[in-house]
């Protein structure tokens, strides 16, 4: 199974950016989803950001909450989740991130959880609601599922605390780049290219970035602050949104941005 | 942050990291005001001139014929405002004004917390948003309408069943995006850390007023004291000054919806099973996978699916009890205090009196019980006109 490591190191030796594109799994409904990640796949996606839906996502905008709804309405729960990312991996041995709200691992059961994730190909687990403060909840688990752990740093978060944060951080640490929700934005945060060299300065981690990255141009200033990976999920969301009754329109339009970014990064 | 904030496992502050800066300035402001002489005199005087405290305990001589045995009511319906919301958004609000926050936001369900805000937004001259559930919007219009005469900017919240529970996630992600110049002025002991303390801190004196009131009016303390929770703020405020007393029962009422066993209701800690929502470890009504349901109530303050981690701990170790009153159980209740005593009762406290006419002929006439009269019920009278009409 294809690691963070593995990818990163490739790129650093190409002089290349991970593209790391972000889909809700289910959205639209099942079938359409797998097509929609295998299309990015083929577009150049690096490393695959998935979230699991959920009834209560308060770090996420109205784009992804709206996905959210989608895919559950279409029946997604944790069993065709197992299901979706096996088929992802059949296709392509892509390294994959779940990006989700803690209650839906606590229930599962966390070893479990961890477990049976990682055996149907998952990298590691991003708990939105979950911060470094109560790590050890998560941190001992992932690592005996051999799971890498990723965990977030936003512009208000102090030097120490990122450092602490790096120190937990075995995967990659996922940067947010504005204050705020998840959401497509007209302009790229002022805040990114300071807070990129920042973690630069204290970490060897990886640093991928997210949140409000919404044009090729963002992607190419991020990736020129220094950032290891560029995160784009509203942007990408919203074009499943966009064109819901024209599948192979939205898999078209999908499969054109991404190649933009990608080429820009 | 310097406090776990936990209630044995429960609580905590499960958010996103970049709400841990701002929980954690509002934990360090709180503890280095909550005992500071020129706040605590100012709040005081607040208290006292603004919100009207201290309320009554009232006897309820009609009522107790009714039920067959002693029922006295603590006023809470009687502060400005029409609910115990006051005691916590003066206790909050003047906290921000000490920090020098210039904005506030809150969430609010029946209204009263958005109120109690909206008021404190044009008392301290600060702008005010409310968020409010588009459902709940429509339910208790008076409110809405008050909120914004106060000045108050009321966001309506379209997500989930537009209910308290939406109005808070998008409380959050407001909160998220504007971490730096707003207070997020919460309305019920629950939610993260340091939430849960701060509210309790505010509606302690609740508790402290109905003990000493009950030992110089009645002689002596009371069998039991009753409260309505929906987050859990006006039971925990008067629980506390009570909780050493091993000898009163304390009994928290939740909403029974249409049913307990229809699914539709919002009895958290009578239904519920242990899990995260809007920051703390708490019980929730919730699908097998953790996907939060949607809850029912006739009263907009206690439909939520969750609950303070301070009464999941009381639960675990039996201090309190919780059960459920339904919608018509309440209502019934709200018609009863209305005609026996002229006290229109908010529908969330007319909960914690329906649960008093459920234990008529069981308790003997010399045994008293403490009801936390939560709010008054001038919001709720179109509702019950439409459940209830009177006919001609
Ligand atoms: C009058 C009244 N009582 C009770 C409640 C329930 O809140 P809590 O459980 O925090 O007291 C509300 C909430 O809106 C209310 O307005």
């Amino acid at each position: 199974m294809k690691t963070y490591k593995q990818v990163f190191s490739e790129l650093k030796g190409q002089n290349r950016t991970a593209l790391i594109p972000f889909f809700v799994i289910g959205d639209p409904d099942f079938d359409t989803s797998v097509r929609i990640v295998k299309t990015a796949i083929d577009a150049g996606a690096d490393i695959l950001e998935l979230g699991i839906p959920f009834s209560d996502p308060i770090a996420d905008g109205p784009t992804i909450q709206k996905a959210d709804i989608r895919a559950m309405k279409s029946g997604m729960n944790l069993g065709k989740a197992l299901e979706f990312i096996r088929k992802v991996k059949d296709y392509k041995d892509i390294p994959i991130g779940l990006l989700m709200y803690y209650n839906l691992v606590y229930q599962y059961g966390i070893e479990k959880f961890f477990n049976d994730f990682h055996k149907a190909g998952v990298n590691s687990v991003l708990v939105a609601d979950l911060s470094i403060d109560d790590a050890d909840e998560i941190v001992g688990p992932a690592a005996s599922a051999g799971l890498d752990t990723v965990f977030m740093v936003t512009p208000v978060t102090k030097p120490e605390r990122m450092k602490l944060i790096a120190s937990k951080t075995t995967g990659f640490i996922y940067t947010v780049s504005l204050l705020g929700v998840t959401g497509s934005r007209e302009n790229l945060s002022g805040t990114i290219e300071g807070l990129v060299g920042k973690l630069k300065e204290l970490t060897n981690v990886p640093v991928c970035v997210g949140f409000g990255i919404s044009k090729p141009e963002h992607a190419a200033t991020v990736a020129q602050a220094g950032a290891d990976g560029v995160i784009i999920g509203s942007k990408i969301v919203g074009l499943i949104e966009d064109n819901l009754n024209d599948r192979e329109k939205m898999l078209a339009k999908i499969s054109t941005f991404l190649g933009e970014v990608k080429s820009a990064i | 942050m310097k406090y776990k904030g936990r209630f044995g496992d429960y609580g905590g502050f499960y958010v996103p990291e970049v709400l841990i800066p701002v929980l954690e300035e509002l934990e360090e402001a709180f503890y280095r005001f909550y005992k500071d002489q020129q706040y605590v005199a100012e709040l005081s005087q607040l208290s006292r001139e603004y919100a009207g405290r201290p309320s009554p305990l009232y006897y309820a001589k009609r009522f107790s014929e009714h039920v067959g045995f002693k029922v006295y009511l603590k006023r809470e319906d009687l502060l400005h405002g029409g609910a115990h919301k006051v005691n916590n958004t003066l206790g909050q609000g003047l906290l921000a004004k000490y920090m020098g926050k210039t904005k506030l936001i809150a969430e609010t369900g029946a209204g009263q917390h958005g109120l109690a805000t909206a008021m404190i937004g044009a008392l301290f001259g600060m702008e005010t948003k409310i968020f409010m559930g588009v459902i709940d919007i429509e339910r208790q219009s008076v409110n809405v309408h008050k909120m914004k005469l106060c000045g108050a900017e009321v966001i309506g919240v379209e997500g989930g069943t537009g209910t308290l529970k939406d109005a808070i996630n998008d409380a959050l992600r407001y909160w998220t995006a504007h971490v730096t110049d707003t207070f997020y002025l919460f309305g019920s002991a629950c939610g993260p850390h340091p939430y849960p303390t701060i509210v309790k801190h505010f509606q302690t004196c609740i508790g402290k007023e109905a003990r000493q009131q009950c030992l110089e009016q009645l002689g002596r303390l009371p069998d039991m004291v009753v409260a309505c929770v929906g987050g859990g703020s006006n039971a925990i405020g008067i629980f506390s000054g009570f909780i050493d007393d091993k000898d009163v029962r304390l009994i928290g009422v939740e909403a029974g919806g249409r049913s307990l066993s229809s699914g539709r209701h919002a009895a958290t800690l009578v239904a519920g099973r242990v899990g995260i929502l809007h920051g703390a470890k708490v019980y929730l009504l919730q699908d097998e996978e953790g996907q939060i349901h949607d809850t029912e109530s006739v009263s907009a303050g206690l439909d939520y699916p969750a609950v303070g981690p301070e009464h999941c701990l009381l639960k675990d170790t039996g201090r309190a009890e919780y059960v459920a009153a339904e919608d018509d159980e309440a209502l019934d209740a709200f018609g009863l205090l209305t005609k026996s005593e002229g006290i229109l009762p908010a529908l969330e406290s007319s909960h914690a009196l329906a649960y008093l006419v459920s234990q008529k002929g069981k308790l003997d006439s010399e045994q008293i019980a403490v009801v936390n009269l939560s709010g008054r019920g001038d919001k709720d009278v179109s509702i019950v006109e439409k459940r209830r009409p009177l006919g001609n």
